[in-house]
């Protein structure tokens, strides 16, 4: 007994000493930047953005009597609390656990929107969307196309988690929106905290093209805002100037767009410039307009992303900006991205483009 | 001590039953045959004390339900499904047309005047015995092999062949190759070649319908013994089973996987044992007997309106090579093929039945043939004149609106044209 309590002591004691050691090594790559601009006037409520998520689809749901939400384990609330309460207030016909098969959820959710109905299909993380790869690929994005516009799944949104959680390993980090990219008839989006979450979520289920909702999930519980508690829309398709400068246009998306607002913080304070961040938020379709704007403006661009670098969507800013921009360009288009390797366990911190890697790469891209 | 803690066991044991009792909460029974049920959370079985490993010949092959024998003679009267003289001749008359059409088009595609073909050789009573039982408010997921449903369902012969040439006609705008048949007026969705993918799409409009009120739509999903090894099939099947969707499976086995013979598809007894395995109804029927596929399908229907699946075998043989690209004599007796298209042959079966009932006779016969010739090489000649779709129709239809990049690539190939446009066959294209 003595022993226990003596026990106890001493690992409280070591982890009450080693707390900022403790908090370093578990904490993320990024500091969150909660936006200061708010999409529709009226009531806010502090939200993380699970919670902004919940809320999205809550609303969806009231609003929408054919909308459903299913995926493995989604009925007691889903592994990451995104579908907590929502069974209990619309029942478990609306909100359902589906067997655990990837495949079949993609195609049930892609039959349910043939039939009109507005499917909100999970995919638990993004590593496990794969065995669904055909039946978004080959009939999701196509479905509209093949038959002439008689038939489409417009009412089909795949949520899924991605990107880094700081010890997620190969299958619990993978950021495929690349994959997805390549494959017209598809949309893709990416949020980058609750505000824009809600909106994008809220204009993926109102909208008429199956879109897949990629969410990034360090920022779950991370990021809090105040999020509009009413109904609001954010366009897919538009990027965003979350800052503006004249000296580099730094793209990302996701938790990326914090790890770049940080870059572009340090660079005014350390190297006194001036730098544009944009949040691309739709990976497929891409706002080129504002990108290229952009760049033409400062002349020199960074794209940075946590997928691997060849093949990245970073590959397909990089090729149109020189294409788009090439008299304004001063310098190559940089990339900063995770390494041409799966995604490791204990290497996480040197396999993400972090905030050192980007400024590294900002500082070759301005003396270039 | 010992007493004490005996006393507090049977308190303890009272307490429990009394609250059993009192609960609203059913248990399974705890016996079987006198043996222990185990409480698995998995599965609910007995226990036994003598080990015994089951294989493929456990249980007896599943029955082929049969209406008719061979000469078209109902076997046992009771099993002759009550149809209207309209409606035999109407499955009927498509039988024919259906071989009419797949005879002159497999044709036009030897000399080149389309691209590709699929011929429905054999399998003309499973489709017409279905489409018979079906409504047409049923939705429809095909695989390809299934004209005949489309044809009952009333795609005239026009629609079919103008998809085959994928001239302006064609709803499908000549994007997809030739039997991809689709018509969301007919309640058909249109075919993709990725064979299975439609199959778990299939058990999520069923789950649809089934929550719209007072449903009374079930959808029917068509596929093929070498489809059913899909990831997709068995995906289907589970999700059908615990989702409680108003769909019947309905698998066409035919024997044959383009080149692949079923006893290297599976090695269980068909795709209908795997049925019950999985909790769905399940029926196996002779497939060359449109009157046993139509009693089975009409059943089929009932149970699946009560949001239980249901899967249909039925069996068959694939009396045509698998498609245009295919000579099937490289893998394949002509011997054994020859068996298929006399003795058990679907349509001269149903004929022969429509014959003793004194609804047809050889003279209509070569009247309807005759017909339905001319009728298809006249469409085929119309459909083949007609030009195809404006070359921008290639970019519409990808997403509902289009977006900016497929805006700047459409006007790309546009000034391509302008300049280079000699070198393109636009003359057979639709002009603005």
């Amino acid at each position: 007994m003595n022993g226990i309590v003596k026990q106890k002591i001493f690992v409280s004691r070591y982890l009450f000493k080693n707390v900022n050691h403790f908090m370093k090594r578990m904490s993320s790559h990024f500091t969150f930047f909660p936006d200061d601009h708010k999409p529709i006037e009226g009531d806010t409520t502090k939200m993380n953005m699970m919670q902004a998520i919940n809320n999205a689809m809550d609303i969806t749901l009231k609003t929408d009597s054919s909308a459903v939400l299913f995926g493995e384990d989604v009925a007691f609330g889903g592994v990451f609390r995104c579908a907590l309460g929502l069974q209990e207030k619309y029942g478990n016909d609306r909100v359902f656990n589906t067997p655990l098969c990837e495949q079949g959820i993609a195609g049930f959710g892609i039959g349910l929107a043939t039939a009109g109905a507005t499917a909100i299909a999970e995919i638990q993380f993004a590593d496990y969307i794969f065995p669904a790869f055909d039946q978004l690929v080959n009939e999701a994005a196509k479905c509209r196309y093949r038959s002439g516009g008689q038939f489409d799944c417009g009412g089909l949104t795949v949520r899924a988690p991605c990107g880094a959680v700081g010890h997620g390993g190969l299958y619990h980090s993978q950021s495929p929106e690349a994959y997805f990219s390549h494959a017209p008839g598809l949309k893709v989006v990416v949020p980058r905290g609750p505000i824009s979450a809600k909106g994008l979520l809220l204009a993926c289920l109102k909208e008429r093209d199956p879109c897949i909702f990629l969410e990034p999930k360090i920022l779950y519980r991370a990021a809090a805002e105040e999020v509009p508690t009413d109904s609001y829309e954010i366009p897919l398709g538009k990027a965003q100037v979350l800052r503006e400068g004249d000296a580099a246009t730094l793209i990302g998306w996701g938790t990326q767009v914090h790890v770049l607002l940080e870059v572009a913080q340090m660079a005014q304070e350390t190297l006194g410039i001036s730098c544009e961040v944009i949040d691309l938020m739709s990976i497929l379709p891409w706002d080129e307009e504002t990108v290229c704007n952009s760049v033409k403006k400062t002349g020199r661009c960074l794209v940075a992303h946590e997928a691997p670098l060849t093949s990245g969507f970073g590959a397909e800013l990089a090729a149109t900006v020189q294409s788009e921009c090439f008299l304004h360009l001063e310098a190559p288009v940089a990339r900063v991205t995770g390494w041409d390797a799966p995604f490791p366990h204990v290497f996480e911190p040197f396999y993400l483009p972090d905030k050192m890697r980007c400024l590294g790469a900002l500082e070759k891209l301005l003396n270039y | 001590m010992a007493l004490r803690s005996s006393v507090s066991f049977l308190r303890f044991h009272a307490l429990r039953s009394s609250s059993r009792l009192l609960s609203t909460h059913t248990r399974p029974e705890v016996q079987q045959n006198g043996k222990k049920i185990a409480e698995f959370p998995g599965a609910k079985a007995p226990y036994v004390t003598e080990m015994k490993i089951l294989n493929e010949s456990s249980y007896e092959p599943i029955p082929i339900y049969r209406v008719l024998d061979s000469n078209g003679e109902v076997l046992i009267n009771t099993e002759e499904p009550n149809l209207d003289k309209e409606v035999l001749l109407n499955m009927y008359r498509s039988m024919v047309q259906l071989n009419q059409m797949d005879k002159i088009l497999y044709e036009s595609q030897r000399q080149g005047r389309i691209s590709f073909y699929m011929t429905n050789y054999g399998e003309e009573g499973m489709h017409l015995g279905s489409a018979a039982a079906l409504t047409p408010q049923d939705l429809v997921f095909a695989q390809y092999r299934e004209v005949g449903v489309l044809l009952y369902r009333g795609m005239t012969m026009t629609e079919l062949v103008n998809q085959c040439y994928g001239n302006h006609e064609d709803p499908g705008k000549g994007r997809h190759m030739p039997v991809h048949y689709g018509s969301k007026q007919l309640n058909i969705v249109t075919i993709s070649s990725p064979l299975a993918t439609q199959m778990p799409q299939a058990v999520g409009a069923a789950y649809a319908f089934k929550r719209t009120p007072n449903n009374d739509r079930c959808v029917i999903c068509y596929f093929g013994e070498g489809a059913a090894s899909e990831g997709d099939a068995f995906a289907a099947f589970n999700f059908a089973a615990t989702l409680e969707c108003p769909v019947i499976l309905f698998c066409r086995n035919n024997g044959y996987a383009i080149s692949t013979p079923s006893s290297e598809q599976y090695r269980g007894d068909g795709i209908a044992a795997r049925g019950p395995s999985m909790g769905i109804h399940t029926i196996r029927v002779d497939g060359t007997d449109t009157l046993a596929v139509y009693n089975a399908v009409t059943k089929a229907r009932e149970i699946a309106l009560k949001n239980k699946p249901v899967l249909i075998e039925a069996m068959s043989y694939r009396v045509g090579h698998h498609s245009t690209s295919d000579d099937s004599t490289a893998y394949r007796s002509l011997e054994e093929i020859q068996k298929w298209t006399t003795d058990e042959n679907p349509v001269q079966k149903f004929r022969l039945y429509l014959e003793r009932k004194g609804l047809w006779n050889e003279e209509a016969e070569n009247a309807l043939v005759k017909d339905s010739r001319n009728f298809i090489v006249r469409t085929m000649q119309e459909a083949e004149k007609k030009k195809k779709p404006h070359w921008k129709e290639m970019f519409e239809d990808v997403y509902y609106d289009k977006p900016f990049q497929l805006q700047k690539q459409m006007q790309e190939m546009e000034e391509h044209l302008k300049k280079y446009g000699k070198h393109y066959p636009l003359d057979s294209f639709q002009k603005e």
